[in-house]
């Protein structure tokens, strides 16, 4: 694409059309991969170019979290390697952009190999959660989505806390046509899911998860949406274990669908 | 008859048998946890207990405006403190001594108990009153007094209640967080011989009032802990609510007080900033009732003999650990605990320690130099909500984590990890993940092989191995016919 363009005219290019890469992850790209089809669908709706690099894989979040450093290490090398020269990085897992922005630095430091810190450094402010994507960089709240049922919001710890996303989940979801939002009690707890937490510890996690369930059934929604499949996969399959009438939806699938294709996965 | 069904209901055990607490017997917290998760009055009581105190403090937070300010300033004079540790106890111990007191330093929980015991002995004491002291039940000093026959007597109302049940803590600032109303009743008219007692909170203060006022009267030794150390002064600050510290503080002719060394404040005037989050972190007030803080020896004024027992116990190991030095700022106030939604459904005992709840998560093994208690890092979600709230600032995740990483490093050279199914997954996944052929040939794989497992609508209902931990209370959804990169590569085919 750039071959096209002088070195002149390349930032004007850059103004005129936003270009992104995704990083899918790897659960999303092996579990939930339409939640990576509804966000190229969103993305170029809003005019956004979109590249997906084939070879990735995984943060290193599960290594890191559950206690192996080393391999840890070689995921966050490869992953800071491979997008250096992005435009700007757009992950729809707040987890995963979490662990780029508490851990990476840290572990990058350990490894004291200083060019990969200062590749790690000029990327990070191009390192972005779906959500933020939409109201940061492309200073959207309304992306014309159109979802006519009853919806409530789970805010995942990663979401909440470390990037402090705020308000900008709601604000997207509010502009959402035909919506109907149910807040859920007790946003702030955990849903007890916590990556190999939820096998390690599965009963402790799944009294956590009975708590989460009892808010979430009282809110009546038909949905519950997050901006991470992994609290949606331990709440969804609790769902589907107890037959209830309630489904798991990633927010990338709201925000993409409209009034001519609802939901098209 | 009558005793049975209280005991089985405080923490769901047969009688007599007592939640084990010693880090090198307790089992591993996934283990621990079973019977607490079975009980669904302890987890009631802990959930209502939890949500009271949470409630409380968030009020008075929010009314606090420069509180994020506040905290900056108590996590900077804890680190402080701690980075010249040796010289402010020094500090304190010179002017302590000047001041009349004794200032003794131990290694450990044996040498701690030893010259507790010996000074116990000069006073010839066969029975002393203490305040509630965590620091205390960390080094198991009751049963050792006891067993040199020195019955230790507690006055503070929480581990009276445990003390006569037959209990232990299961929270650093609520001990008997877990035993509600009606289980008080049971045990203080069990116990003091009150059939007629109600479970009016007003009764059952007044029994605990008329037992403790006996000892207070004629017991002539106490124990305290020590919320602050301050080494300008040379004084002690213990922080309480019902005032039976301050008894315990002023009527005995002797004093011992035991202290962890990471408990020094430089300056008098650290109190302005300490007290006002303590309080708020721990309960839930503007200012806690009562604040004693005495200065050394009085002739003629409170306690004659006053020693102060410095205890280390582990702790300079910790602070020789540059990342996880911070776990020592620590006031001891339990914001986490109260916070914790592992902790919500559990409660202190299943941590097999003292210290409970993420702090208890990260400073137990620390104490142990890292050989017991090592369930105890994976026992979080990681969720950062005892982060949030810690009025020092303490990072618990990314100690949580570092701890994790030290124990998988101590674990990961021996041999039986060969075939361990979380050593072996990891090893696994590492491989894949550095390289995208073999992951996406092991996606294939996965979706051939999971098809076994899969039911008609689409779902596993039940997984071997390690997945069977999954399945107990969840479905997974089969694998899809096609991953992302599948369609991406597909549709830039068809573009």
């Amino acid at each position: 694409m750039e071959a096209q363009y002088s070195d002149s005219d390349r930032w004007l290019y850059c103004i005129a059309v936003m270009r992104a890469s995704l990083f899918i992850t790897c659960y999303n790209d092996t579990l939930f991969p339409e939640t990576g089809r509804a966000v190229v669908r969103l993305l170029e709706r809003l005019g956004v170019e979109l590249d997906f690099h084939p070879r990735q894989t995984c943060c290193g979040q599960m290594h890191a979290n559950t206690g192996f450093r080393a391999e840890a290490f070689s995921q966050a090398r490869r992953l800071v390697r491979m997008y250096q020269d992005v435009d700007a990085l757009v992950i729809p897992s707040s987890s995963c952009v979490a662990m780029m922005r508490d851990q990476y630095p840290a572990l990058l430091d350990e490894l004291g190999d200083e060019p990969l810190r200062r590749q790690f450094d000029a990327l990070l402010p191009r390192v972005y959660e779906l959500s933020e994507f939409l109201i940061d960089r492309l200073g959207v709240d309304d992306v014309g989505a159109y979802f006519p049922h009853r919806v409530t919001y789970h805010a995942s710890c990663h979401g909440l806390r470390s990037l402090a996303l705020g308000n900008r989940p709601s604000r997207l979801l509010s502009k959402v046509r035909g919506i109907q939002l149910i807040p859920l009690a007790n946003i702030d707890r955990c849903c007890g899911f916590g990556g190999t937490f939820s096998v390690k510890n599965s009963e402790v996690s799944s009294a956590m998860l009975a708590a989460k369930l009892q808010d979430a059934f009282e809110t009546q929604a038909e949905y519950c949406t997050a901006l991470d499949n992994s609290c949606l996969m331990h709440l969804g399959g609790a769902m589907h274990r107890q037959c209830a009438g309630m489904k798991t939806i990633h927010m990338a699938e709201i925000l993409a669908s409209t009034q001519d294709g609802e939901a098209q996965a | 008859m009558s005793h049975g069904p209280a005991d089985d209901a405080i923490a769901g055990r047969a009688p007599g048998d007592r939640p084990v607490l010693d880090p090198a017997l307790a089992p591993p917290f996934p283990i621990a946890a079973l019977p607490v998760l079975r009980n669904l009055q302890l987890r009631k009581n802990v959930a209502h207990a939890t949500d009271v105190i949470q409630a409380k403090r968030a009020h008075l937070v929010a009314e606090k405006t420069d509180w994020q300010q506040l905290r900056t300033a108590a996590a900077g004079i804890r680190t402080h403190a701690l980075e010249n540790l040796g010289a402010y106890l020094e500090q304190f111990e010179a002017r302590c001594t000047a001041a009349g007191g004794v200032v003794h330093w131990a290694a450990d929980a044996e040498e701690a108990r030893r010259i507790i015991l010996e000074l116990l002995r000069e006073e010839n004491a066969t029975e002393v009153i203490k305040i509630k002291t965590m620091t205390s039940a960390e080094i198991q000093l009751n049963p050792f007094l006891e067993a040199d026959g020195i019955r230790a007597s507690e006055t503070d109302l929480a581990e009276i209640i445990l003390q006569l049940g037959n209990d232990e803590p299961s929270h650093i600032v609520v001990p008997a967080l877990h035993v509600n109303r009606g289980q008080v009743r049971e045990i203080f008219a069990r116990t003091m011989g009150l059939p007629e007692l109600t479970d009016d909170p007003e009764a059952l203060t007044a029994a605990a009032r008329n037992y403790l006022r006996k000892k207070f009267l004629s017991v002539p030794t106490a124990i305290s802990g020590a919320n602050f150390l301050i080494a300008e002064t040379g004084s002690v600050a213990v922080v309480e609510s019902e005032g039976n510290g301050r008894m315990c503080l002023t009527l005995p002719r002797t004093l011992i007080t035991l202290a962890g060394i990471e408990k020094v404040l430089p300056r008098f005037q650290d109190l302005e900033v300490m007290l006002q989050m303590l309080a708020r972190s721990a309960t839930g007030e503007r200012m806690n009732p009562y604040t004693s803080l005495w200065t050394g020896v009085r002739r003629g004024d409170g306690p004659q003999n006053f020693h102060v027992v410095l205890l280390d116990n582990g702790r300079s190991a910790i602070l020789a650990r540059e990342r996880q030095r911070q776990t020592l700022r620590c006031i001891r106030c339990a914001a986490c605990m109260n916070a914790c939604p592992v902790y919500r459904q559990t409660g202190g005992h299943a941590y097999g320690s003292v210290y409970p709840g993420p702090i208890g998560a990260i400073l137990t093994p620390q104490l142990t130099g890292m050989r017991y208690a090592k369930s105890l890092p994976y026992a979080s979600s990681l969720c950062g909500a005892c982060y949030e709230v810690c009025p020092v600032k303490i990072n618990i995740p990314e100690i949580l984590i570092d701890l994790r990483a030290q124990v998988t490093d101590q674990e990961r050279h021996e041999a039986v990890r060969l075939f361990d199914p979380m050593y072996l997954g990891m090893r696994i996944a590492n491989l894949l993940f550095a390289r995208a052929w073999l992951f996406h040939a092991a996606q294939r794989m996965a979706r051939i092989g999971l098809r076994v497992f899969t039911q008609r609508d689409g779902w596993i209902h039940s997984l071997p191995g390690m997945g069977a931990k999954w399945a107990q209370s969840r479905d997974l959804r089969g694998l899809p016919r096609q991953t992302f990169h599948e369609w991406w590569a597909r549709r830039k085919e068809v573009k």
